[in-house]
This record gives C-alpha cells, structure tokens and sequence, in this order.
C-alpha cells in the first residue's frame, strides 16, 4: 500500500456523556474506497465529519497527506478544500443555479476566473449526468440530480480524497443507482473514498476495504468480499444478519 | 387643509421624512448586518458585542438618542457632523441615531432570517473550503435577508413613522413642521389628517411591495 493519505490516530470524542469516537485508528491509502458500515448511532457520521473538521475532536491525532487538521481560520480552511464532502441532504446552495453551485468553491476558493471555473464545471456536469439542467435551480431538481450536482460540486475542487455520508439514504429507490453508478466511476477513476453506506452492491463492487463501526468503535475491518461472507465480531454478524434478511 | 398646504411647504416637510427615511435606512441595513455578522461568528467576543450593541440600542427610547446626539454628543462633547450649519449638524445626529435605533432591529431580522437557513447550507459552504466571511458573503446571507424580507420591512415601515421623532432635535421634516403649524394654526383635525394622509402614501405602497417581494424572492427549497 501506497503512502496513507488520512490518518486518523487515538481520536476520542464526546457528547456529554456518550463516548461516540473512541480510541479510533484508522489509515486510509491513496486511492483506497473505504466503507464505513455499523448501527445507527455507532459514530459513523461523526467520524466523517470529524475527518474535515466539521465536529471538533478531543483528543488524538488527523492528518491528510501528512498535513494536521488546523484548528480554525484560514488554514483550515485551505485544508477543507482538499477535502469534498457529500452530505445525505445534498445541501446545495439553494439561492444559486446549479452552475453557480459547482463554480463558487473555484471561483472563491481556488481563485479561477469564471470562463474557465464554468468551463470545467460543464465538463464535470457532463460527467455526472445533468449537464443540460445547468441553468435550473436546486428545488427543481429531482434528489437523485441534485445529489450528482453534489458529487460534480465536490469534485470541482480537485479535493484529495471525498467523503460521503450516507449518499443514497434520502433518496427514492429509483434513484439510488444513478448516483452509485457515479460513484462506482469516481472509485474507478482512482479517487480516494471514505462512504459511509449500507448499499452492499456498491461495497461489492467498488470498496477495497470495509469498517465496521458500533458503539463509537472500530469492530472489525476487511476486505468486502472477506467481512460480508467471514464476519469475524459477534456485532457484526448480527448486524449483517439484520440488515441483509431485509 | 388646502389652507395648510398652501401656507406651509408641507411637501418640503415631507421631502425632509423622506431623505431621513432613505439615509436612516441604508445607515441600519450596514449597521444590522455588521452586527449580526458578529453575533454568527464564531469569536466570543464579538459575539458579545454584537449582542450588547442589540440590548442596549433595543432598550433605548429613541427620543433619548435623538436628544443625547445633540446635547451629548453635539454641545458637551463637541462633537459635530457639520460644524459651520446648524440644521445639516442636526440632521446628520437624526440620520445616524436613526441608523443606530433601526440597526438593532435589522440585526435581529436578519439572525431571524438566518434560522430559515438550515444549517447543511453552510456546512456545504465550509466543507468546500470557504473561509467565514465567504460562506456569510455569498451562502448564508443572501439566503437571509431573502428570508426576512418581512421582518426587514416592517423594521423600514418603523423607521419611517420613527423618523417623527427627530423633530425633538428640531431636524427638517414633517412632524417637525405639524408642530410648528399646530402652534400656529391650532391643533384643528385637518393638520393631523394632512400628516396623517402624507404617511400613509409613505408607507402603505411600501408594504404592499414587501409584501410581494418577501412572496417573490423566498428561497424555494
Ligand atoms: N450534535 C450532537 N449532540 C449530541 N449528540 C449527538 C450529536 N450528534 C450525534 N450525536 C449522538 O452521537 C451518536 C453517534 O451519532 P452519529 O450521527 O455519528 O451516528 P451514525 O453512526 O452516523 O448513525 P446513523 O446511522 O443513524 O446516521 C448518536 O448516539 C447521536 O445521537
Ligand atoms: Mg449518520
């Protein structure tokens, strides 16, 4: 394995009395899609969000390529653009067009001028799907367009690794593939993941690895193919007896 | 009433109410957004002055404003926004405690807004790299005030009927002449229904246009 991109080390925090990140070690490779599965609740959210600094931490230790976490203002910041982060609701600027929402981080952020900021997010539209809705505004577009709009808004940034929380869970079934199909493309591109998913088709055919997450700890991680046939806890077989007689 | 307007330059008094209103207004829209920036912002200690700049300006009658700008501000401390006329130094103390009044309110309006925001906007906006003041800029804000158009105008409507009020410090506007020909003329009914009438052209098509414009720019989610 490559240089490990985002390291997470010894990383505790808490919510009062919850204990929801506790003692996490977690290595993630260049390149590598990791999965985080688990039980409502078990922290997985919270590890992502903590990965960019969305929730702060207590103690322990993130670095991404090698570079600590700041802790607040400009270089946090800067850091942040390094990072893309698809939420469950898409949070989509919801006063700006569609194109407006995928070029203000390189207008603002990366300083681009607008011809060659639109220029590039019409290629990453394209890529994702809705290139012709590029003019509409958020609402009228369906969660599964918006949700892709998200992704192209990410990727716009030339972020070193993505995380998605949960991608596909607010939306309608019929619209759950469109956006893994862009997802499982991404994973193949060479983009470095972490999701947070119970979509097992995706962590079949695009994950290299899968953590298993409850109670605020990592229980087990392994290969897809090795956790969800071999699970080796008692929390994750039961948590995969669960999930998969639905 | 022809008598009134023939006599007095009521619309001169008017034109006065009107470039109070304007002045004061664009003085509380900076005022009320640079506080609620720092109300939002992440720094404890503006956020404390943000919310002391609220509680004191709210709590103040603005009559006491108006009076403390000249025999505070103006003649114990000297300190005058047009040393060589009188009625400009006058005027500018009632654009500016007006602007200071109002600002509160707009403050206020604006975190109301705010909460019509939900809090995945800027979370985006901070995930993508942008700095506080960008995600307020061009996230947060513009979402604001698209929220509180309502609020805003009423805050406006006020402090244009507010704007009476300077006529305490004798600045040149319309309750300040409906004094003057009051004590002139007698307080018959046909003065107040003169000013009374003016305020009404002032503010009623105002609030027909908030009302169209809080239905027109609402954010659709
Ligand atoms: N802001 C908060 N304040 C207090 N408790 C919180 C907060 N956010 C999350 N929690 C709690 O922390 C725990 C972990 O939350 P988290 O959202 O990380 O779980 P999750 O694994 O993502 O669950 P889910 O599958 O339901 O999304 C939960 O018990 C949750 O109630
Ligand atoms: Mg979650």
């Amino acid at each position: 394995m490559t240089e490990p991109l985002v390291v997470l080390k010894d990383v505790n925090k808490h919510y009062g009395d919850l204990h929801v990140l506790q003692e996490i070690n977690l290595e993630i490779g260049k390149g590598e899609v990791v999965i985080v599965i688990g039980p409502s609740g078990s922290g997985k959210s919270t590890l992502c969000r903590a990965i960019n600094r969305l929730e702060t931490i207590e103690s322990g230790t993130i670095t991404i390529d090698g570079k600590t976490l700041p802790e607040e203002g400009k270089a946090l910041a800067e850091l942040r653009a390094d990072v893309g982060m698809v939420f469950q609701s898409f949070n989509l600027f919801a006063h700006k067009s569609i194109l407006d929402n995928v070029t203000l981080g390189p207008i603002k952020v990366r300083k681009q001028n607008k011809a060659e900021a639109e220029k590039r997010a019409m290629e990453l539209l394209e890529r994702v799907g809705v290139a012709h809705q590029a003019q509409k505004f958020p609402a009228q577009l369906s969660g599964g367009q918006q949700q892709r709009v998200a992704i192209a808004r990410s990727l716009a940034m030339d972020p070193k690794v993505m995380l998605f929380d949960e991608p596909t869970s607010a939306l309608d079934p019929e619209m759950i593939n469109e956006v893994l199909d862009v997802m499982v493309e991404l994973a193949k591109s060479g983009m470095t993941m972490v999701v947070v998913t119970h979509e097992m088709g995706f962590a079949r055919k695009a994950a290299n690895r899968v953590v298993f997450m409850a109670d605020g700890q990592i229980v087990e991680q392994n290969t897809p193919e090795e956790f969800f046939t071999h699970p080796t806890s008692d929390r994750a077989k039961d948590f995969l007896g669960k999930i998969l007689t639905h | 009433m022809r008598e009134i307007l023939n006599n007095y330059d009521v619309l001169g008094a008017f034109w006065g109410t009107i470039k109070l209103s304007i002045l004061g207004t664009i003085g509380a829209l900076i005022l009320g957004t640079i506080v609620a920036v720092l109300r939002l912002s992440p720094v404890r200690v503006f956020q404390w002055i943000g919310t002391w700049y609220v509680n004191t300006f709210r709590n103040t009658p603005l009559t006491l404003l108006m009076l403390f700008s000249i025999l505070g501000m103006s003649y114990i401390l000297g300190i005058q926004l047009n040393t060589t006329d009188i009625s400009s130094n006058v005027f500018r103390w009632a654009v500016v405690m007006l602007s200071v009044y109002h600002g509160a309110f707009i403050c206020e309006a604006l975190r109301s807004g705010v909460n019509t925001v939900p809090a995945g906007q800027s979370e985006a906006a901070r995930a993508i790299g942008l700095t506080f003041g960008q995600s307020m800029q061009h996230v947060l804000l513009p979402q604001a005030f698209r929220g509180a158009v309502a609020p805003i105008g009423s805050t406006i409507i006020a402090l244009i009927k507010n704007s009476t009020v300077a006529a305490v410090i004798g600045a040149g506007e319309a309750a300040n002449l409906m004094s003057v020909v009051i004590e002139n003329e007698g307080s018959g009914f046909s003065v107040f229904l003169t000013f009374a009438i003016g305020f009404v052209i002032l503010t009623l098509p105002l609030g027909l246009l908030i009302t169209r414009m809080s239905r027109r720019l609402a954010v659709k989610r």
